[in-house]
């Protein structure tokens, strides 16, 4: 831990920098408390940061989940909720070993911490064999982020045999998996203490990736025969039932100075009338009704067309409508609605999913380092830190679980 | 070293030569050699920032373009032009070169908290800054330095380069905040509390707390607005059912609060630069110190003011003006504090005075401008006009970028341990102020004549005020090379600086110029940050010695409070 410059330090620096200054202590540190205090406020920063960028993904999650709720009753269907709770368990019981893990590190139980660094590595690697069968599963239906969503509830195949995203993203977990076992026999053969103590939990955790997808296919399976078209049906219906009230709903969700008080569909006489302006109230709409006020008038029926567009339900062709705003008018199709839902799903899930992936890293890295017997009771701080980490991505998982799975 | 005060203070073994080779510099874990290396590379982005400024300023002399740009390709200029002075320069300018030059040093400490995490974000910055320049080489960038959806999601220019670039700086930038408050926060050497720091080590406080808070949601909104462009998530794409308002929601909760991370700093800055050149204790230091946290934490309330005419609700635009209002109470706490200092001082009109002064002139021309911008009605005629360009360069230039020159004249002599020519600092400084006003001011004018910005032709009429202001710029890059030649030519030929040259009673000022390896051989004694009493000119050595014999030796027992505890700030 000490300054990588292999300098002899000066005559002045030399008195007081050692005598009892630990390996472990960095040099610029003048006791352990120090440096201990200055880790956890540190590490309780980057938590903060880590809330603030999965803020602004629960915001757009708000957002949008306010906009279109009819969507999100509709999509929201498709995730196994047998699935996440399982998922939400494993990590809570990961959370206790990784605080277990805290606690030997403290008492210097040396066996025990990498014992407890693998169970919660194992966890991790679970969690993520899961949530790969979830990812493949969606996938194969087509039930994609909005520019690739390509669900079609008349349609639904049944897949046989593995899922080519399955085998994605199971391939770096089984060459890690293979390469480890060899790592381990070798160990063992050799009678190398220290290579065994670490390659046996990472190889644990490597065959609890597998132990996952396995759950995950038997848990998935068990629904998918009936299960997919059990789902997809209730899913058109909730789509169905809200779909009517979509219109009225339209003008309480935006807030826009327009006020439309419902959604006919636009023809094109309609974008070059007046509808907008006239409903128009307030300040705008007294501006809008003079005629030397083209800007204002521009914005309203902009603003129209948009809250128009945006909704999906646009009945004209594309040649009715002028201007590049109209020329997108033949992308935009109604299934393609439940694509924000999967987008919002991938974006949270994913980016907490590369959280556990980077929090496995350093786990393994704790592990190599517990396995050196590196921690004593006045030197826990990386597993303290690490411990910390984990709870977060754990405490993560607690809000995305309900917010996508559960509520309806 | 320990007995720095008595002769010149020139170190022999300093942080510059205490190791060699390319090596000891690129893996370094020192703080002064990491600001250092910050310093060229921020400097260079300045320069580059600064050549496409000129090449817009040229450009614009004539109503057609002056220069043999097309359209598209001046849309390129100003976009790289504004997203490497923003990105690239100002928001690490101050807090990552010069802070880490000078916060451990002011608080007496050997290094930051995290160093090697400290060198990590210099990497990243790199890394950030060549994915910009990735972005440049290939297919370059027109969306403006702000992203906005649907164009960035429609254009053909590499958006998701130039943004994964200014996410890697994002993290550069939270991982220096977070250095920094860990830093002051466990790391004050004994008898320095809260009120005895000196108030650069608050307004960098201040903006690190805004840096750990604000960067990650704009990191969100890029990696949203890449998942966008790539894989097409309807969240920001009207294409796919997305809001393009809230891209400017996310995209401007950063980056209202990022001002603040480029201003703060310079605030810190002045707050040094006033008092030690008026040799008079700062005034209101607590109101300075708490105006730093207000503006902080009252800047992530207002960034509406940016969306005024994006189509937010009347109720929603009537809060943000009135939030936005708010802000100017600790501003200007700070401007007239700065005053009350000079009043009755003994001002010595040294260049980082003279620097100290332009901004003070300028940051208050800057900050009034804004309220025009803030009142709705008059927004609404000024939104997206030359006005709007001209109030942020008077902030963000006049304010920021002469604090942070003015610093450099300040601190250049603990640095690098070499004086520069006095004559040719004022010159640069007088250069600089007449050259800004004269191509700002005269944006002021343009856009409240209805110019918008970011055309590359304009109507006839407008070309005598386009020429005064391309001309002004000329002048005042003219005067950043004489700034910039007259501090090189100190690092060759300068006569060696004292360890004290202006009278200051920061801690910095207390070791070498330039510092040694480990900053202080032993722990200095922690007075009042602002306390000139005991400073004297030295004229054997041209600077100044602290006279006050209770610092100059760690007492034997220490103290359960040090000697000039009693004294209170006002
Ligand atoms: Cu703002």
């Amino acid at each position: 831990m000490a300054t990588t410059e292999a300098l002899p330090h000066d005559a002045t620096a030399e008195d007081h920098d050692h005598g009892d200054h630990p390996a472990f202590l960095a040099h610029h540190f003048d006791t352990p408390e120090q440096q201990f205090d200055s880790g956890k406020l540190g590490i309780w920063l980057f938590l903060v940061t880590e809330v603030m960028m999965f803020s602004g993904l629960f915001c757009a999650y708000a957002i949008y989940r306010a906009m279109r709720p009819e969507v999100f009753v509709g999509s929201s269907v498709f995730l196994n909720t047998q699935l996440g709770a399982v998922n939400t368990g494993v990590l809570l019981f990961s959370s206790l070993t990784m605080a277990w893990a805290v606690r030997c590190a403290q008492l210097e139980q040396h066996r025990m911490l990498v014992g407890m660094l693998g169970a919660t590595l194992g966890c991790a690697s679970l969690f993520l064999g899961v949530k790969s069968i979830e990812y493949s599963h969606k996938m194969d239906l087509g039930l994609l982020p909005a520019g690739f969503y390509s669900y079609d509830p008349h349609a639904v195949h049944h897949h046989e045999g593995l899922s080519p995203f399955l085998i994605w993203m199971a391939a770096p977990f089984a060459i890690a998996t293979i390469g480890l076992l060899v790592w381990y026999v070798i160990a063992k053969v050799r009678k190398n203490a220290f290579q065994s103590l670490v390659a046996g939990p990472l190889l644990a955790a490597g065959l609890s990736f597998f132990a996952g997808v396995g759950l995950g296919m038997l848990l998935e399976s068990g629904e998918s025969t009936e299960g997919v078209e059990h789902v997809s049906e209730s899913a058109e219906e909730s789509l169905a039932e809200i779909g009517p009230l979509v219109g009225e709903e339209e003008g309480i969700h935006r807030q826009d100075p327009v006020e439309p008080t419902g959604v006919e569909p636009i023809d094109a006489a309609d974008a070059e009338n007046e509808p907008a302006v006239a409903r128009a109230t307030g300040v705008v709409g007294q501006l809008a009704q003079q005629e030397t006020n083209s800007g204002v008038r521009q914005q309203l029926l902009a603003e129209e067309r948009q809250a128009e567009m945006a909704s999906g339900r646009i009945t004209t062709s594309a040649e009715d409508v002028t201007g590049p705003v109209g020329e997108l008018v033949q992308a935009i199709d109604t299934p393609r609605l439940g694509g924000v839902f999967f987008s919002i799903y991938y974006c949270i899930t994913g980016l907490h999913a590369f959280h556990i992936l980077v929090g496995m890293g350093f786990l393994t890295w704790l592990i190599v380092r517990a396995a050196r017997r590196e921690f004593e009771s006045n030197y826990f701080g990386p597993v303290d830190y690490v411990g910390l980490y984990w709870h977060i991505v754990d405490l993560i998982w607690i809000y995305v679980f309900p917010l996508l799975y559960l509520i309806r | 070293m320990a007995t720095s005060a008595t002769h010149a203070g020139y170190a022999a073994d300093n942080y510059l030569n205490h190791s060699r080779g390319l090596a000891s510099w690129l893996f370094t874990l020192d703080h002064k050699r990491i600001g250092v290396m910050y310093l060229i590379g921020i400097l260079t982005s300045f320069l580059v920032g600064g050549l496409l400024a000129m090449a817009i300023r040229a450009h614009l002399m004539a109503p057609d373009g002056a220069l043999p740009l097309t359209n598209d390709q001046y849309n390129q200029v100003f976009t790289l032009h504004g997203a490497i002075m923003v990105f690239l320069f100002i928001i690490p300018s101050v807090p990552a070169a010069l802070g880490n030059f000078l916060v451990p040093v002011m608080l007496g400490a050997k290094d930051v908290a995290f160093p090697r995490m400290n060198l990590g974000s210099f990497y990243l910055w790199c890394f950030g800054a060549l994915f910009l320049v990735g972005a440049l080489l290939s297919s370059g960038l027109d969306t403006g330095w702000t992203f906005y959806t649907p164009y960035s999601t429609t254009t053909d220019t590499s958006v998701v380069l130039a943004t994964f670039g200014a996410f890697v700086l994002g993290f550069s930038s939270i991982f220096t905040g977070l250095n920094f408050i860990v830093t002051i926060n466990t790391m004050r050497p004994p008898g320095m509390t809260w009120f005895r720091m000196p108030l650069f080590l608050w307004a960098t406080y201040a903006t690190s707390i805004i840096q750990v808070l604000a960067t990650p949601v704009l990191g969100i909104t890029l990696l949203l607005l890449i998942a966008e462009r790539t894989m097409h998530i309807g969240i920001f794409d009207p294409e796919y059912n997305g809001d393009p308002v809230t891209y400017q929601h996310f995209f401007w909760f950063y980056s209202h609060p990022a001002v603040y991370i480029m201003i703060l700093p310079g605030f810190g800055i002045i707050s040094e630069l006033i008092s030690v050149h008026s040799h008079k204790g700062i005034f209101g230091y607590r109101f300075i110190a708490y105006s730093s946290i207000a503006i902080a934490l009252l800047g992530f309330l207002v960034w509406g003011h940016h969306m005024f005419t994006s189509g937010m609700s009347n109720l929603t635009t009537i809060v943000f003006s009135a939030l936005t209002f708010s802000v100017s109470i600790p501003s200007a706490i700070k401007v007239f504090n700065w005053l009350a200092t000079m009043y009755k001082g003994s001002i010595s009109l040294t260049t980082p005075m003279c620097y100290a002064l332009s901004f003070l002139f300028l940051f208050t021309i800057g900050g009034l401008t804004g309220l025009f911008l803030g009142t709705l009605n008059t927004d609404l005629h000024l939104h997206d006009t030359y006005f709007i360009v001209s109030h942020f360069h008077y902030v963000m230039m006049g304010g920021t970028v002469v604090a942070f020159v003015g610093g450099l004249f300040h601190w250049w002599p603990k640095m690098f341990g070499r004086m520069y020519n006095e004559f040719w600092g004022r010159i640069s400084a007088a250069i600089v102020f007449i050259g800004f006003n004269l191509t700002f001011f005269p944006q002021f004018i343009l856009g409240s004549r209805g110019m918008p910005r970011r055309y590359a032709t304009y109507d006839v009429e407008f070309q005598g005020l386009h020429q005064m202001s391309s001309i002004g710029a000329f002048l005042l890059g003219f005067g950043l090379l004489v700034a910039g030649l007259t501090l090189l030519h100190a690092l060759f030929k300068g006569k060696l600086a004292p360890s004290n040259p202006w009278g200051g009673a920061t801690l910095e000022w207390h070791c070498s110029s330039p510092p040694p390896h480990y900053n202080f051989a032993h722990a200095p004694v922690v007075g009042d940050p602002y306390e000139f009493d005991h400073i004297d000119y030295d004229r054997s050595i041209d600077g100044y010695v602290f006279t006050s014999p209770p610092r100059e030796v760690l007492p034997k027992t220490p103290q359960a409070e040090p000697a000039t505890a009693k004294d209170s700030h006002s």
